[in-house]
């Protein structure tokens, strides 16, 4: 069992949800990166998603693509943040996924790709603009180096894509909660919970929501139908509020803290 | 070699959109049914007379058609080699081909019940021909550019908003068509319900690749009856200019069965490749993945997409059409590249000696026809599409040469 699979089945035991953020590698370089990656296991992340900025980000609201931007001023690459997932895995144990579009994986090599990413202590890989229809290759190099290959979900799928991915997709589904790009908002779409429960029939694998989940109570209501909540921009938000400050990473893991408490049913303090 | 009435089409792109290894869908999930639904009902209305008999009747009583194939015989004689004829695109309604997609894409929209079109635009012949086409049909239309581009194609933009679509301005990354296209890829995810996003060129996911190539083929099929009428054989050259591919691979398309008829696409030398500033894609491009398509893409070893320059702004983008990358690799066409300088001399050459004014991107075209004409005998032909006039870029030219 993988770092994945084994954290959703800790959790499950316990009747808990998943705590995901995500963060933009090298936002704004790569030591508040490590810093952050350490402060949220600490402070309550079961699994951290890390993004590979990509100079074209068509899947991503403002929020991230200033992250994104942020990052490739600092020289961020796909090699280096390999470098950063290793030092971070040096002291933490929750599994860590990596979300990058398929250009940088397709230039760093398939193969020679989730061969380093598998040594650095990667535990899984979404790539947002790579449907199932055409990730045979990655699938096959990331299968014989032991990493997961999570597929997205969105309102727009389909039955027949429902049961597709909900075969392919490894160590969860991640399930894109609205139409439209990433980005913190004022709202939950209407019929969140029907259209988690419309994947359910399909799959015993673990489905975490993400895209626009902004707020502690926001949060505290996906937890209710999911197994996992994702919270990006409103992070990321959190980060650029508090550029400069010696105290960015509390503040941050203050945030993510206060999520925690929302998903576990404890008061939170927003 | 026999001669066809008709071109013959090959099979391509395969079931699941690729041409060789190239094309393919590569596109957020939330996208994947609108692309399933967009090929199934144009596959439908290809099949369907009445789809095809509305085309044609916009095509020939409100955007033109056919256009002219025009024997030049002044350029034919300045150059001394070849016979050159020049297919008159620029005589097309909003004087650039982007019309016949646009109209075969918006029939296509009201038949999916769609109220509101979007599009991207580099040059804005594609954004004012997106904005025509929903005056017509009375369809709520926005158009995603880029910052420096509504710069340098001021009147465009005022053209669009004149046919009362909204031109939203794009002020990120190079502020150029790729900017514009992911604006636009944005807007797609979050609308799709009532949308089409009307693509400009052959880019972009499946099934657009091929279906602006088929709105586009009209241009060779016509070149075909016409150069047969006149010469009564086949040309020996085909020449255009190839941003994201359109204009060209709708020329080249009906010839591709015709070994005898050879093919050039001009891309974007920019201010030369040796200075990394071009958008010459197929000179330093490697293979990438851009707005859902696999193809040869300008980049760096990161696999961040690099910023192109050109003097014409519907040449400056880092990809290319997927089924130029198969044909290329195929040796069937010949790409090359002409700088801004020789696209401005060019577009002067031209503007002198026939009274036409080009626009910038099929200047390319013609320096490159400058170049090889002479080197072919005098009974070659050649026939260069002349995809756009040239209006759009005066101000710009006069700015650029101090006129």
């Amino acid at each position: 069992m993988n770092r994945i699979d084994e954290t959703f089945a800790r959790l499950k035991e316990k009747g808990k949800r998943a705590l995901i953020p995500f963060i933009t590698a090298g936002d704004p370089d790569f030591g508040t990166t490590r810093e952050l990656a350490w402060e949220f296991e600490e402070r309550g992340a079961d699994i951290l998603e890390l993004g590979v900025p990509f100079s074209d980000p068509l899947a991503d609201g403002k929020t991230i693509q200033k992250a994104s931007q942020r990052a490739l001023e600092r020289g961020a690459t796909l090699r280096k943040i390999l470098g950063l997932v290793e030092e971070i895995r040096s002291s933490a144990s929750i599994p860590l996924v990596l979300m990058s579009y398929y250009n940088p994986i397709l230039r760093y090599g398939l193969k020679e790709f989730s061969r380093d990413a598998s040594s650095a202590g990667m535990d899984g890989l979404i790539v947002p603009d790579l449907p199932p229809e055409e990730a045979e290759p990655l699938l096959r190099a990331d299968e014989a180096h032991g990493v997961d290959t999570i597929f997205l979900l969105a309102p727009t799928s389909p039955e027949a894509r429902i049961s597709l991915i909900s075969k392919l997709s490894q160590g969860y589904i991640y399930y894109v909660s609205l139409r439209g790009v990433t980005g913190a908002r004022a709202e939950l779409v209407p019929d969140l919970a029907s259209a988690v429960a419309r994947i359910r029939p399909y799959t015993e694998k673990p489905i975490a929501v993400g895209f626009g989940i902004s707020t502690p109570e926001q949060a505290r209501e996906v937890a209710l139908y999911s197994d996992g909540v994702i919270v990006g921009s409103a992070i990321v938000n959190q980060i650029e509020r508090h550029l400069g400050q010696r105290d960015l990473i509390t503040l941050v893991g203050d945030f993510l803290a206060s999520m925690k408490r929302a998903i576990e049913g404890l008061p939170f303090d927003n | 070699m026999p001669i066809k009435a008709e071109g013959a089409t090959p099979a391509l792109p395969d079931e699941m959109g690729h041409f060789g290894v190239y094309g393919g869908k590569f596109v957020p999930e939330t996208l994947m049914a609108a692309l399933e639904e967009l090929e199934r009902e144009y596959r439908k209305a290809q099949a369907d007379p009445a789809f095809q008999e509305e085309l044609d009747y916009y095509l020939r009583d409100y955007a033109g058609r056919p256009t002219p194939l025009y024997f030049s015989a002044r350029l034919s004689e300045a150059w001394g080699g070849a016979r050159v004829y020049l297919k008159r695109e620029d005589l097309c309604h909003t004087g650039a081909p982007k019309i016949n997609n646009t109209l075969g894409q918006i029939l296509l929209a009201r038949r999916m019940g769609k109220r509101r079109v979007i599009a991207e635009t580099g040059a804005g012949q594609h954004g004012v021909a997106t904005a025509t086409v929903a005056a017509l049909f009375g369809l709520e239309c926005e158009i995603y550019m880029g910052t420096e581009d509504m710069r340098r194609q001021a009147l465009n933009v005022f053209r669009m908003r004149l046919l009362g679509a909204k031109v939203t301005p794009v002020d990120a990354g190079s502020r150029t068509l790729k900017d514009a296209i992911n604006e636009a890829m944005r807007d797609w995810v979050t609308n799709v319900g009532n949308t089409h996003y009307v693509l400009g060129s052959v880019l972009g996911a499946h099934p657009y690749p091929m279906m602006v190539r088929d709105f586009q083929t009209i241009i060779g099929r016509e070149a075909r009856g016409q150069i047969l009428e006149k010469e009564g054989r086949l040309p020996d050259y085909l020449i255009a200019c190839v941003g994201g591919g359109s204009n060209s691979i709708g020329l080249f398309h009906p010839f591709l069965n015709d070994p005898a008829v050879r093919m050039v696409g001009v891309e974007a030398g920019g201010l030369g490749i040796e200075t990394g500033r071009h958008a010459a894609r197929f000179s330093s491009g490697g293979l990438g993945v851009l707005h859902g398509t696999l193809s040869y893409v300008l980049q760096d070893e990161d696999g961040q997409i690099q910023t192109t320059h050109s003097v014409s702004a519907g040449l400056d983008y880092p990809s290319v059409g997927p089924e130029h990358s198969y044909y290329r690799d195929l040796g069937r066409i010949e790409y090359v590249s002409i700088t801004d300088q020789e696209a401005l001399q060019a577009f002067q050459l031209l503007s002198r000696l026939e009274g036409i004014i080009p626009a910038l991107e099929c200047a390319h075209a013609v320096a490159y026809a400058e170049k090889l004409a002479p080197t072919l005998h005098k009974d070659q032909l050649i026939v260069i599409n002349l995809s756009g006039r040239g209006d759009k870029d005066v101000e710009q030219v006069a700015r650029l040469l101090g006129g």
